[in-house]
């Protein structure tokens, strides 16, 4: 049998389906074989495939992994990762829900926080309609190797009309060396709920591993979803995710996206504005240096009329670092005066920096607004300048303007202690002097 | 203060000055008065050492030294202070902390200690009391979604603040209605002393009747063609630039 990439997830997934630890509901096990099938027949891209142009899968897929094992204990110390230690606090260690990390108390009536596992068995009726029905196996061969290896992660819903009164943050620490992992976030939020939610993505420095982490969210009507999306995984690792929302009529989702970690990086991310007078912002920043490589596949769905969505995704790349962003808007037959709006800038602070931005726009109907931007290159010399002419020196006034493009990203974060910890963090990237 | 001899510069290849001389003593305030491009913005440009612009012979004695061997941020070290036509605007960065940062790195190059956050919220406020503004302008960042009027007050801000020895305004009236002119004018008024300077650039006398000149000078076509007193400025309101341009066919 020749050996290709694809061939230790399929014998990986062989034992795990044997393993009879892994006691799961039939209709999961359905999802985790239709999903193991159409891995097997689509396989790992190439940079022959338009979405993958700009991106190798093959540091990714010529290393060796093992499966994490299900066990969510760790010698990491857990609870210092949290960004924010006033708020609700789940976290997931060695792609598991680790009980001893949660901080729930007080959670109101109408809100579920639980593993996904046991979520599967016990709140069946939502889980089974809702999970990978976004996250679809046939579109991407992570969403499929997520759902083929199905077997934790976290469970969050809110009921009508309910409102989580502190921000919820899920950590996701604990991979070990040589480990794959594929966490799985589920949210639902019925309509007029609303929520604030934090995604934290920590590993180890100088630990390689695969994290594959696919997160869907359903925003029901009039419902407001607020979420902040930090990554700073090992800088020897690699990090591919799939994030999928869906809104309700007059619902509001609103993202931030912080990545400062992993070798490698791709992070595809669908919103789908699924009803009228739906509004969703997408902020995004990479700071980036060494090699890495980040990139941002955003699909803006506009699939019904008077819908709103901003996207604003900045870079700062340094040595030989790259960034990759492809960015799809579609205005679907009908959904007129939509509004959208989407820029992607770039600041090149190394010659052997490199940004590429492909703005698409797909618009069938005829009453929309349409507007995006792209912009690359080093700082503005009109503003180094202007810093000069105050009594600041060129390289003080060059890291003020690189720090004051990145933070501009963070600073409408309605979660105050999470904001100023990236701020500060942040801040020390880009701003403290050698 | 400042001695500029025989300046010419260019722009791209392009001569924009052409031999402009000019003597600034302290305690004076001196209006540059002239039509749409005739070298005055570039003038205020090349004093601040915009590096764009190419002196290509003439000099600027500032204090004794050399204007034109010192970069943009030692200028302002020294307390050359240009306030922008087009202020930049500055993504991300409080104008408090944008504010701090430039007066700190003067203080450093004078040896003086740095100040921190307190301290200089205390310095602003006694600042903005002298010049009788609020602090509605702090914490937003740097001229970004500023309008016009603000923009300009910015400037003016960030002059009382820094406390140059000799501050050029670069058309600080345009732009600004007249109550907003006026606001400006008097805090300018306001930072005079006699140990510093003031030359102020623009194109009406509007401006003039709020902050008034010792001297005005006509620039035309790169060279100044006229120097007077304040009256100038009101001859030059009333009959417009066309008859200097007639007394110096030279520069026309």
């Amino acid at each position: 049998m020749t050996h290709t990439a694809e061939q230790q997830f399929l014998d990986q997934y062989r034992e795990f389906d044997a393993n009879g630890a892994v006691a799961s509901p039939d209709w999961v096990c359905a999802l985790r074989s239709n999903a193991i099938r159409r891995f097997e027949e689509n396989g790992f891209p190439t940079m022959r495939d338009e979405a993958w142009r700009f991106t190798s899968l093959k540091p990714i897929t010529e290393k060796e992994y093992t499966l994490a094992i299900g066990d969510s204990s760790t010698s990491e110390a857990v609870e210092t990762k949290f960004l924010d230690p006033t708020g609700f606090r789940v976290a997931i260690v060695n792609g598991m829900f680790a009980e001893e990390h949660c901080h729930l108390g007080g959670l109101p009536e109408g809100v579920t926080v639980i593993s996904l596992a046991s979520a599967a068995q016990s709140n069946a009726d939502v889980v089974s309609a809702y999970l990978g029905k976004q996250a679809q196996v046939e579109k991407s061969c992570f969403s499929a190797l997520s759902t083929a290896f199905l077997r934790d992660g976290v469970f969050v819903h809110l009921a009508r009309g309910v409102e989580l009164s502190k921000p919820l943050e899920i950590l996701f620490a604990g991979v070990g060396k040589g480990v794959v992992e594929h966490p799985r976030v589920l949210i639902v939020a019925e309509d007029n709920s609303r929520l604030q939610i934090v995604e934290n993505y920590v590993g180890t420095d100088g630990v390689c591993y695969l994290r594959n982490c696919v997160t869907e969210v359903v925003v029901g009507d009039g419902a407001s979803v607020e979420m902040c999306r930090l990554q700073r995984e090992s800088k020897a690792a690699y990090h591919t995710a799939t994030t999928h929302i869906r809104q309700g009529r007059a619902s509001k989702f609103n993202v931030t996206m912080v990545v400062l970690g992993s070798a490698l990086s791709r992070h595809d991310l669908t919103c789908v504005l699924d009803g009228e007078g739906a509004e969703s912002s997408i902020r995004g920043l990479s700071i980036l240096d060494g090699k890495q490589h980040v990139d941002h596949h955003t699909l803006i769905d506009h699939a019904k009329p008077n819908c709103q969505s901003k996207e604003y995704l900045n870079g700062v790349l340094d040595d030989e670092s790259r960034s990759v962003f492809t960015g799809r808007i579609v205005v679907r037959e009908g959904a007129q005066k939509t509004d959208s709006k989407q820029s992607n800038n770039n600041v090149l602070l190394s010659k052997s920096a490199r940004a590429d931005s492909q703005p698409q726009l797909e618009i069938y109907a005829d009453d929309v607004r349409c507007t995006h931007g792209v912009t690359l290159g080093p700082l503005n010399e009109d503003a180094v300048l202007y810093l000069r002419t105050r009594g600041i020196l060129e390289a003080d006034a060059r890291r003020m303007l690189t720090y004051g493009f990145g933070v501009e990203i963070i600073e409408g974060i309605g979660i105050d202690d999470v904001r100023e910890k990236l701020g500060v963090m942040i801040r020390q990237r880009l701003l403290v002097e050698e | 203060m400042i001695d500029i001899k025989d300046l010419h510069v260019s722009i791209a290849g392009t001569e924009i000055l052409k031999g402009i001389n000019l003597s600034v003593k302290a305690g004076e305030v001196h209006a540059i008065m002239g039509p749409n491009g005739s070298g005055k913005s570039t003038l205020a440009q090349v004093i601040a050492g915009h590096p764009s612009y190419e002196v290509t012979s003439g000099s600027i004695t500032y204090l004794g030294t050399d204007l034109l061997e010192l970069a943009p941020e030692e200028r302002a070290r020294e307390g050359v202070f240009l306030a922008f036509q087009y202020p930049v605007e500055i993504h991300g960065i409080s104008n408090a902390y944008f504010l701090r940062a430039a007066v700190n790195s003067i203080r450093k190059h004078k040896g003086l200690e740095e100040y921190d956050t307190l301290d200089f919220l205390d310095v602003l406020d006694e600042k903005l009391k002298v010049i009788g503004w609020d602090d509605s302008l702090m914490n937003r960042p740097v001229n970004q979604g500023f309008s016009g009027g603000e923009k300009k007050r910015n400037e003016i801000l960030q002059m009382a603040v820094l406390e140059p020895t000799l501050s050029v305004l670069d058309e600080t009236d345009s732009g600004l209605d007249i109550d907003a002119l006026k606001t400006v004018a008097e805090a300018v008024n306001k930072l005079r002393t006699d140990d510093n300077a003031t030359i102020v650039v623009t194109h009406y006398q509007r401006l003039l009747n709020y902050i008034e000149p010792d001297f005005v000078h006509v620039l035309v076509n790169g060279l100044i063609v006229k120097s007077g007193g304040k009256e100038l400025a009101l001859e030059l309101e009333e009959r417009g630039y066309d008859w200097v341009r007639a007394e110096a066919p030279a520069a026309a």
